[in-house]
């Protein structure tokens, strides 16, 4: 059994590291297309980051093992989340389960990571996006944490292949007024977490209005590609936490071959769907003013918070 | 010497200059430029020092064709020195520190004593329009740049540029922050200083064109414009009325592809990309008209000493198309809810600051202050299709809302201006006569009111050009701006004021 577990976590991991580039090159394409302009094509992540990774990473004189330790950091803890998050099958480790709070704290060594790469870089910028990382981070875990928590109630367990199983076999479960609350405040805070309008725009070259980007602009080559790898990492692992919950069909419970095959096929599409769907609607949003950010997270905790107040009314 | 439009003159002593300017401003002239002047003696008995012109300008005057007054100031070789009047007008003020830096004539009790125009690394005593100026210096200096260090709890510096991240003129910012709010931002310019004011010395008038026109890139006809008027006041060639159209026209133009470009840009800047692409699309097909009307994208060659040239007629339904879709586009932008919380309220300049640092343009008319040039110096009757746009919040929704009325009044000016040129009777251009004289061309161009000022020698050889771009008066609002904004709003606030680092560093 453990066998098969373990060959189930290493294919999601393999699944998301080949999907990842396509899922961001879907992204952007959608955008460009929608906008107008024809766009380098959906590939072309996959060239960068082949490109980067050839490359040799310049740090800066002076400094410290941060600058090769936090892109290494990042990457761990972010194929960690997407081996733990059942993405294209719900069964786990008994040791090492899906949970909740564990894929919560993995998030995190990432997350801290990344800002202490910011500082590490000695710019005025990396400091200024560290800065805004962490209050973005700040708000969002709780709210993530609260999210599944409502989700949870029904199953009974915080383990989230539990959750989406239950999810499956139920199916009325998945269109419960709590149910919708606590996916709709997810999917707010995963457009936080990894930068995404109207909270942060990755299309910018502003330096002053960076989040994500002034953490890793004095960042390249293999480095960048790794951090950028990572980054993306978690917005599948998040992304296809979101779309499992919320549509969790097509999920493999049984760690066969055939049902592998099926999560596989399935995942995709649903995740590649919804990184056009949010693609598509980048095009009509613009990007908050900075101290407005808290605000829009503060809603979504709400929403969070009301999914599981509706949880326990329900149950 | 000559001057086709004979300015008021006065030449008062050193003591005496602070009395007059102070009378002047105080009559409701403006200070256009300041310009220092070094006379080398090529005979016995000509004069022989440095001097300082004040030029001013105020609307009316003769057939509403606004005046214009000039102070000289001489400055003897020996005792060279010259007052301040920073205490009566913020700009002169920077003009003298300009003067000092590029002719190494000192100024008396200036309130700011710092350097302007001068990197740290020029060599010591070079003056670069200084007569005996080394033409190519090696740059040996090492002089620090001080920037005024604010302490406190949490107070941290944030430097940014001159090389920035997208493609943007260099120049170096420096903001005094707490937390994300800016307590003081103090900037370094003069990055792309080309010495431009230089190399018009000993140029022919018609070879001077080519180089005013690249004074500042996305203003070649405002540039080049300037300088040729002010070429013909001091030669005394009276331009024929379809040139003064075609000049209009091109003007015209020139700030409606500019424009197009700004209101796309300003958007961007918040994230909405899809205004700016639609907006990159309507420039591009301005940019590809400007080519079929003059040849260059960005209408060089269309400006001529004593004439305009048309390489064909304007195509008005084409502008017209493009300037509604603008609009529609910029009325979409705006009506965006997350679009307008960002820009409303956004970066205020007061009107009163406004005047006080001499802003122009739509810098200036955004914050209630109705200066154009077009309606108070203008070269020819516009008639009843111009008016001058204003909006009274100064904030960076006013400066988009500037720009998008500004292009529906830029469009009907095309029209009704291409119909007048049709009609109007063409004739060659004429050349300048190869006389002495002294000359200032006054022109709205698409960022403000641009202003020349020329002096050709025996021979009708360009020996001086001073050249003003409104970014010169501008820069400095965006401190005042910034009060109250918070750092990741900054690049929009600075969007908004678009201003030339060419222009102002020449």
């Amino acid at each position: 059994m453990n066998a098969a577990v373990l060959a189930v976590l290493a294919a999601q991991v393999v699944v998301a590291l080949a999907l990842t580039p396509l899922l961001i090159g879907v992204m952007r394409q959608v955008r460009t297309r929608l906008e107008g302009r024809a766009g380098p094509g959906v590939w072309q992540p996959w060239r960068d980051t082949v490109k980067l990774l050839a490359k040799e990473p310049l740090r800066a004189a002076g400094s410290s093992w941060v600058l090769w330790l936090a892109p290494a950091a990042l990457v761990v803890s972010s194929v960690m989340v997407v081996a733990l998050i059942p993405l294209i099958a719900t069964p786990a480790l008994p040791l090492l389960p899906a949970d909740l709070f564990v894929v919560v704290s993995v998030l995190l060594v990432g997350t801290v990571a990344l800002a202490l790469l910011g500082l590490e870089s000695g710019t005025a910028f990396g400091g200024m996006g560290s800065s805004r990382h962490m209050m973005i981070a700040a708000l969002v875990e709780p709210t993530v944490l609260i999210a599944v928590y409502a989700l949870s109630i029904p199953a009974a367990t915080s383990s989230l292949g539990t959750i989406i199983a239950s999810r499956l076999t139920d199916v009325t479960a998945v269109m419960t007024p709590a149910g919708l609350l606590a996916i709709v405040a997810l999917f707010v805070v995963v457009l936080a977490e990894c930068g995404r309008l109207p909270v942060d725009n990755p299309a910018t070259h502003l330096e002053l209005t960076m989040v994500h980007e002034a953490m890793i602009l004095e960042s390249g080559g293999r480095d960048l590609a790794w951090l950028e790898l990572g980054s993306w990492l978690r917005l599948t692992a998040l992304l296809g936490l979101v779309v499992n919950l919320a549509a969790p069909w097509g999920i493999a419970t049984e760690p066969t071959p055939a049902g592998l095959a099926v999560g596989v096929a399935a995942f995709s599409v649903k995740l590649l769907a919804a990184g056009a769907g949010i693609a598509a609607a980048e095009v009509f949003l613009a990007k908050l003013r900075l101290f407005r950010v808290p605000e829009l997270l503060a809603g979504s905790f709400v929403l969070a918070f009301l999914a599981v107040t509706a949880s326990y009314l329900v149950a | 010497m000559f001057r086709l439009r004979p300015p008021l003159e006065f030449a008062p002593t050193r003591a005496e200059l602070a009395g007059v300017v102070g009378r002047l401003l105080g009559d409701g002239w403006r200070l256009a430029l300041v310009a220092g002047h070094e006379d080398v003696p090529d005979h016995p008995g000509a004069p022989d020092g440095f001097r300082i012109v004040y030029a001013f300008l105020r609307p009316g005057g003769c057939q509403g064709r606004g005046e214009r007054a000039e102070v000289t100031v001489a400055v003897p070789r020996d005792d060279a020195w010259f007052p301040s009047v920073a205490a009566l007008s913020y700009p002169a003020g920077r003009f003298e520190r300009e003067v000092r830096d590029l002719f190494g004539v000192p100024v008396r009790d200036h309130p700011q004593p710092y350097r302007l125009v001068r990197h740290g690394n020029w060599p010591a005593g070079h003056y670069p329009l200084r007569s005996d100026a080394d033409p190519a210096p090696a740059f040996t200096g090492n002089d620090p740049f001080p920037f005024l260090e604010v302490e406190g709890e949490g107070v941290y510096e944030i430097p940014v540029g001159p090389i920035h991240a997208g493609l943007i003129e260099p120049g170096h910012f420096r903001f005094t922050v707490v937390g994300e709010s800016i307590l003081q931002l103090r900037f370094r310019l003069w990055f792309m200083h080309r010495g431009i004011e230089g190399l018009f010395r000993g140029r022919t008038p018609d070879e001077g064109v080519a180089l005013a026109e690249r004074i500042s890139g996305d203003t070649a006809v405002g540039h080049a414009l300037a300088y040729v008027q002010a070429v013909e006041d001091a030669s005394g060639v009276v331009v024929g009325e379809r040139a003064l159209l075609v000049r209009a026209l091109l003007l015209e133009l020139e700030r409606l592809y500019n424009h197009v470009g700004d209101l796309g840009a300003i958007v961007n800047d918040v994230g909405y990309g899809i205004a700016k692409n639609h907006c990159d699309a309507l420039k591009e097909e301005l940019l590809r008209h400007n080519r079929r009307v003059t040849g260059h994208r960005l209408l060089r060659g269309g400006v001529l000493v004593g004439g305009a040239r048309l390489l064909a007629e304007p195509d008005v339904g084409l502008v017209a198309d493009v300037a509604r879709r603008a609009d529609e586009v910029a009325r979409v932008a705006l009506a965006h809810p997350i679009v307008a919380n960002r820009v409303v309220d956004q970066a205020i300049l007061p009107a009163a600051a406004a005047r006080s640092y001499g802003t122009l343009g739509y810098v200036a008319r955004a914050s209630g202050v109705a200066v154009d040039a077009r309606a108070e110096h203008p070269a020819i009757d516009l008639g009843p299709a111009f008016t001058v746009v204003t909006e009274d919040a100064g904030d960076v929704r006013a400066r988009f809302e500037v720009r998008r009325r500004e292009i529906e009044v830029s469009a009907r000016l095309v029209a009704d201006l291409a119909g007048r040129v049709a009609g109007a009777s063409s004739e060659p251009p004429i050349p300048a006569r190869p006389v002495a004289g002294a000359g200032l061309g006054v022109v709205e161009g698409w960022r403000g009111t641009i202003v020349h000022r020329v002096e050709l020698d025996a021979a009708g050889r360009v020996s001086r050009l001073k050249a003003v771009d409104p970014s010169f008066f501008n820069w400095p609002a965006i401190g005042v701006a910034l009060t109250d904004t918070i750092v990741p709003d900054f690049p929009l606030c600075n969007k908004s004021f678009n201003l030339s680092y060419a222009g102002n560093d020449l």
